[in-house]
């Protein structure tokens, strides 16, 4: 007898421990894996600087959540989907990784977002542009933050066109994610009462622009329209400047701008340039007072995502620490409910496909004169309020979402 | 105004000049790496990071040293001839007669090592070079808008390559060199300071590369990817030239620029494609190359 009531109350005992497992911390210990590219093309973007966005974060919580401590992974993905995922399935495999930060290049995050889908972890997605993540591609377990392709070419486009800028030529990237700009970017021209007069797409990535810039300025177009990123990017200003293009009356449009991107320019080459941003350091004094301490400890200013990483973070753990639970979907919910109020967002919203929705910028680059220090390089012209931004859910074809 | 293929004349002039400036890049540089093979038997994987090391010593020696670019022409082939001097002696010749392979995997992880250096100290997104003030504005030659500083490339890189060309072909240290690589053991016994010229010879190769750096450093981004992204297509011209074939590596260099910059009109989407094009099929004609020797 004595025998099988011990036995029995083991079995309550380990059922009560089990339910109460699911709304517990696994393994007392919140584990966050920070994937990003480390040394290639979008190392300044994210990279290291993240890292120590995400460091920053878990430090303001003083390393713990209600009492369980955080603990960090990182690793460089190379801008290689196979390195991405392999490293994502390592970590919650043998490490049990509860969610996974960072994430740049849309062709690694694709790769990870199925393995993070398949374990039911969560992804903070900070520095990927492509809008499909939340559309087609949209999944209960991962959540897209800064910015997307939708917003930047909405943002920049609608704006250069109330300008009066009616013919356009668009100097896209020949691959998935240069296409798809391409196609926003049309879109809201000729939803605009614009024209799109001619178009080049580069092999990615391209070291010489000047023949597609002479195409362009051939075009006769009022604007010419970048849709390419990064080291491309930066190339196609840098030859449009010098063969004058600005100065024979283009007005140039860049679609994916960074702060790192116009500072390595220059203000020579790129002032008047007209951009759409989802923060900026020098806003105001929450802005300003997070940016120097990240300055103090990178010897940078942070740019777009590197705030991202810090808000994403802080907004999961104050999640996981009002739930007391890191299991993925209890965390989701609350992070929908509850709205994003930090240095980064006023009032940004999680919604139910993964899309951070919140305020963008329409930015134009401050001319060598205006600008007062290394960093001083934008000048916010407006704000584009967050249900204007993003892409409706109207519009949505995310499974989540019934239309 | 003159249609050509569906394309007017005027468009069609301008790309063949800008792709002749391109070409000027590959000239100088597979030069180098034609001079370096010629002589040392090495595929030189470190060219790329020579190239590199080029722009960043004129970028730096600007930024610190307020050195300007004028100086910088002759101050960072220098001072990269000189590091590349140190490549050949304290490594290169380590592995002088081994296989291929081994000198290519040592430039090769010499190259990573240098770029990974920079990534870490600079970034990747690199820092921009003022445009010297001499060579600010540009010409409107009609046809097109031709900025001072592209005209200024194609004019000093094909004074430099035909220098180059010169001295090999047409003086006495030039013949020694030529001595040297067809049978060195010979040349020393002459009494000809055969390593010093191998060391010499390395040097001048990246002295050549560190002078391309320079030379791209007002007009590319001064990034620590800005050679490796190039070498490549460096390589193949050299294949299509013929390894080793010094006036084979100049002309092929100028017609793969014209070549790719007419594929720029007709089929931008292969412009990075259509050199290595050329490629397969000039090893599947005449493997040796366009101005190799049949060995």
């Amino acid at each position: 007898m004595k025998g099988l009531r011990k036995a029995i109350s083991l079995i309550v005992a380990a059922g009560l421990l089990s339910s109460t497992a699911q709304a517990a911390i696994s393994d007392d210990e919140i584990r966050i894996g920070y994937l990003a590219d480390m040394s290639g093309t979008y190392r300044d973007l994210s990279g290291p600087g993240g890292l120590e966005a995400l460091k920053m974060a878990v430090e303001d919580f003083g390393g713990q959540v209600n009492g369980k401590k955080i603990v960090i992974f990182n690793a460089d993905d190379l801008n290689k989907p196979d390195v991405g995922a392999n490293t994502v399935r390592q970590w919650i495999d043998e490490k049990n990784v509860d969610v996974i930060t960072g994430l740049v290049a849309t062709s690694v995050v694709m790769a990870v977002n199925k393995i993070v889908e398949q374990e039911n972890k969560l992804a903070l997605i900070s520095g990927s542009a492509s809008s499909s993540l939340t559309n087609e591609h949209c999944s209960p377990n991962h959540m897209h933050w800064v910015y997307d392709t939708y917003a930047l070419s909405n943002g920049t486009a609608r704006a250069v066109l109330e300008e009066g800028g009616k013919d356009w030529f668009i100097l896209a990237a020949d691959y998935a994610f240069g296409h798809s700009l391409e196609a926003d970017i049309t879109k809201v021209v000729e939803t605009g009462g614009g024209k799109v007069v001619g178009k080049v797409r580069h092999p990615f990535p391209s070291n010489d622009f000047s023949s597609y810039i002479l195409q362009a300025q051939g075009s006769g177009a009022e604007v010419v329209a970048l849709a390419n990123a990064g080291a491309d990017m930066v190339n196609a200003l840098q030859t449009a400047s010098q063969f004058g293009l600005t100065q024979s009356g283009q007005k140039l449009a860049g679609m994916v701008v960074f702060l790192n991107d116009v500072h390595s320019m220059g203000l020579d080459v790129t002032q008047g340039l007209m951009l759409t941003t989802g923060w900026y350091w020098d806003m105001n004094d929450e802005t300003r007072e997070w940016a120097n301490r990240y300055h103090k400890r990178v010897g940078r200013m942070p740019s777009m995502t590197h705030a991202g990483v810090y808000s994403s973070t802080i907004h999961y753990l104050n999640a996981v620490k009002e739930t007391d639970s890191d299991d993925s979907q209890v965390v989701r919910a609350k992070m929908i409910e509850t709205p994003i109020n930090d240095m980064f967002a006023k009032n940004g919203k999680l919604r139910e496909d993964g899309r951070m929705v919140h305020d963008m910028y329409l930015a134009q680059v401050k001319t060598p004169a205006e600008s007062k220090s290394e960093w001083d390089l934008y000048k916010i012209l407006r704000t584009i309020p967050a249900d204007q931004a993003y892409r409706p859910l109207a519009e949505s074809q995310c499974k989540l979402i019934k239309n | 105004m003159t249609i050509l293929f569906g394309v007017p004349l005027s468009v069609l002039l301008g790309q063949l000049l800008l792709g002749l400036i391109n070409g000027a890049f590959y000239a100088l540089l597979s030069l180098g790496l034609a001079i370096i093979f010629g002589l040392l038997r090495i595929i030189n994987f470190a060219h790329g990071a020579l190239y590199m090391l080029g722009a960043f010593v004129t970028l730096l020696s600007l930024q610190y040293l307020g050195v300007n670019y004028w100086f910088a022409l002759f101050l960072a082939p220098l001072t990269v001839g000189l590091v590349g001097m140190a490549i050949e002696k304290y490594l290169l010749r380590r592995i002088t007669g081994e296989d291929h392979l081994y000198g290519l995997l040592l430039t090769f992880g010499l190259a990573l090592i240098i770029e990974g250096l920079f990534v870490k100290v600079f970034g990747v997104s690199g820092s921009s070079y003022p445009m010297p003030d001499a060579l600010k504005g540009g010409f409107n030659l009609g046809f097109m808008f031709l900025p001072k500083y592209r005209a200024w490339v194609i004019v000093s890189a094909l004074i430099v390559c035909f220098v180059t060309w010169y001295m090999i072909e047409r003086t006495r240290l030039g013949s020694y060199l030529r001595a040297g690589t067809e049978n060195p053991k010979l040349m020393q016994a002459f009494g000809i300071n055969v390593p010093l010229l191998v060391t010499l010879t390395y040097g001048y190769g990246a002295a050549l590369a560190a002078f391309a750096g320079v030379l791209a450093a007002p007009i590319y981004p001064v990034s620590p990817g800005m050679g490796a992204n190039l070498l490549i297509v460096v390589f193949a011209v050299v294949v299509i030239g013929g390894m080793g074939s010094i006036m084979g590596a100049i002309v092929t260099g100028l017609l793969m620029g014209l070549i790719e910059g007419l594929t720029k009109v007709f089929y931008p989407e292969a412009a990075n494609t259509v050199i290595f094009l050329v490629m397969v099929l000039v090893l599947l004609v005449r493997p040796a190359g366009l101005f190799g020797k049949e060995t």
